[in-house]
């Protein structure tokens, strides 16, 4: 599939925001949390969710249609999503004007719902084997909480001094597992099998089947949207600085680089950088069966 | 299931890969109820635009004994199109009347969501309309009473010179579609994902030459 930088970003930011709310909601409940730590957390997670919606309305053809979109809740993924994700934005406003842990409740089991919804919006498509899989919506899940945590590290260094030290513990944790998780998928990934073939392409049982040409010379939807018709060696390369910039920098800023602000949002830097190129490679992995019928322009 | 399915049965022993009906389709639903299907820089470059159906050409075995297929493809109106379900407004819709899978092109809001639930490539989003088009089966066509009934069927296969696309109701036994797909062993493409395509494909047959 071809990436799509409007919904690298969405999930990539919104995860993030979804993170950080659960971060501060759980320390709200279970410790004695003062209210600017609360404000500010619930701020910078309302600013990621409004960057987030924001860079999905460039995914649409007709954005100004996009209101249509919350009609077909009992079958669509996507009409889900589309109605949790401002229902979860408006909790975590509440939740941060009113200190209500009610409230904070109810956005929390949003915030669960809209992992949920967004990770399906991906693995229901049957046919993208690289999707169809628990492993989307555990990965999505991981790493959305994992960059809210390590993203609450410096949020605490300014407001809340002496959670800094735990959070960072718990960011380094999370991380870690987080990322053990995406390389599981990847191994997983690693070893499908393609259900289709040529053969079943076009119905002709044959183990030597060329496509010689697919009816025009120019290029069209199908060759644009599901091919990202980039070299191997750069599809790689996302690979292995995904894996590094994920957890081992990060985590390495986290734990050695002496405690200061700065270390703390390099953290975050690093790691939200090394999502959006995890999230890059999610799409450019993922192969279309209706890429069988493009693979020869004549 | 609907009580009637109308669909295409393509017999790949006859197509001769000529185009015919990529070229008529793209004629007559560049107007009419599903026009325009755009095309961008038609004559220039890098032309590139929208179509619903497309003649694709693969060669089957290893050389010398070799065999060219023609192998058209549109729209499959399955039984059970995974397109529908996924759209987020309702615009993508099967009728139950006739089983015709079709876009409220009002309605769309061009994600693109339902392209890529459809395993076949059958959906391409117009690069100025900015909503996805696909087959209708020639709807504005095969319905239009002021037509004779002789031409109420889609463009391509009006246009067809060797009668390689048949037209009809799959779900009646009798008609010819039922009847072809029955007595030539039609068969589904891509049976792998339980999409049940109503339109089915007659094999290529042996015939030996007679000395």
């Amino acid at each position: 599939m071809k990436p799509a930088w409007s919904v690298i970003l969405l999930t990539t930011l919104i995860g993030a925001a979804q993170g950080l709310f659960l971060v501060v909601f759980v320390l709200d409940v279970f410790k004695s949390t003062p209210r600017e730590f609360i404000l500010y957390g619930c701020g910078m997670s309302l600013l990621l969710l409004g960057c987030g919606l924001l860079a999905s309305f460039f995914h649409l053809g007709r954005p100004e249609r996009a209101w249509r979109a919350v009609s077909q809740w009992r079958t669509s993924w996507l009409s889900r999503e589309v109605i949790v994700l401002p229902a979860f934005t408006a909790g975590v406003f509440l939740y941060g004007l009113s200190g209500s842990k009610a409230a904070g409740a109810v956005a929390a089991l949003l915030c669960l719902a809209l992992f949920a919804c967004t990770g399906m919006v991906y693995a229901c498509l049957k046919f993208l084997q690289e999707w169809r899989s628990p492993f989307t919506l555990v990965n999505f899940f991981l790493l959305g909480t994992a960059s809210g945590i390590t993203l609450s590290v410096p949020l605490a260094a300014l407001f809340h001094p002496q959670l800094a030290g735990p959070l960072a513990l718990g960011a380094f944790a999370l991380g870690a597992l987080a990322w053990l998780a995406r390389i599981a998928s990847l191994v997983r990934n690693a070893r499908l099998r393609p259900k289709s073939t040529t053969a079943s392409a076009i119905g002709v049982a044959h183990p030597r089947i060329v496509q010689k040409a697919q009816g025009f010379m120019g290029g069209s939807y199908n060759t644009r949207e599901f091919f990202h018709g980039r070299p191997d060696l750069l599809v790689r390369a996302v690979r292995w600085s995904f894996l590094l910039l994920l957890f081992p920098l990060p985590g390495w800023l986290l734990g050695w680089g002496g405690g200061s602000l700065a270390s703390f949002v390099a953290a975050f830097v690093l790691q939200f950088t090394g999502l959006l190129a995890e999230r890059w490679y999610f799409f450019a992995e993922a192969k279309h069966p209706q890429n069988l019928y493009y693979q020869a322009m004549s | 299931m609907t009580t009637k399915q109308l669909a295409l049965v393509i017999d790949l022993n006859v197509c001769v890969g000529c185009h015919a009906c990529v070229t008529s389709c793209k004629e007559w639903n560049d107007g009419g109820s599903a026009g325009p299907l755009s095309d961008v820089n038609p004559y220039g470059k890098d032309p590139t635009g929208t179509f619903f159906n497309r003649v694709q050409t693969f060669e089957v075995g290893e050389f010398p004994k070799t065999e060219t297929v023609h192998f058209p493809k549109s729209c499959l109106h399955c039984e059970e199109p995974p397109c529908v379900p996924v759209c987020p407004t309702g615009a993508s819709y099967k009728r139950a009347e006739d089983g015709i899978v079709l876009v409220d092109y009002d309605k769309c809001i061009g994600c693109g969501y339902c392209a890529w639930a459809c395993p076949y490539g059958a959906r391409e989003l117009d690069p100025t309309e900015k909503v996805m088009k696909k087959c209708t089966l020639c709807v504005d066509r095969i319905t239009d009473e002021l037509l004779p009934p002789g031409d109420r069927q889609p463009a391509c296969v009006m246009a067809c010179p060797t009668n390689a696309r048949l037209f009809g109701d799959v779900h009646d036994p009798e008609s010819v579609v039922s009847k072809a797909i029955r007595e030539r062993g039609g068969y589904a493409l891509m049976p792998e994902w339980e999409t049940k395509p109503a339109n089915m494909y007659l094999p290529r047959r042996k015939t030996e030459a007679k000395t």
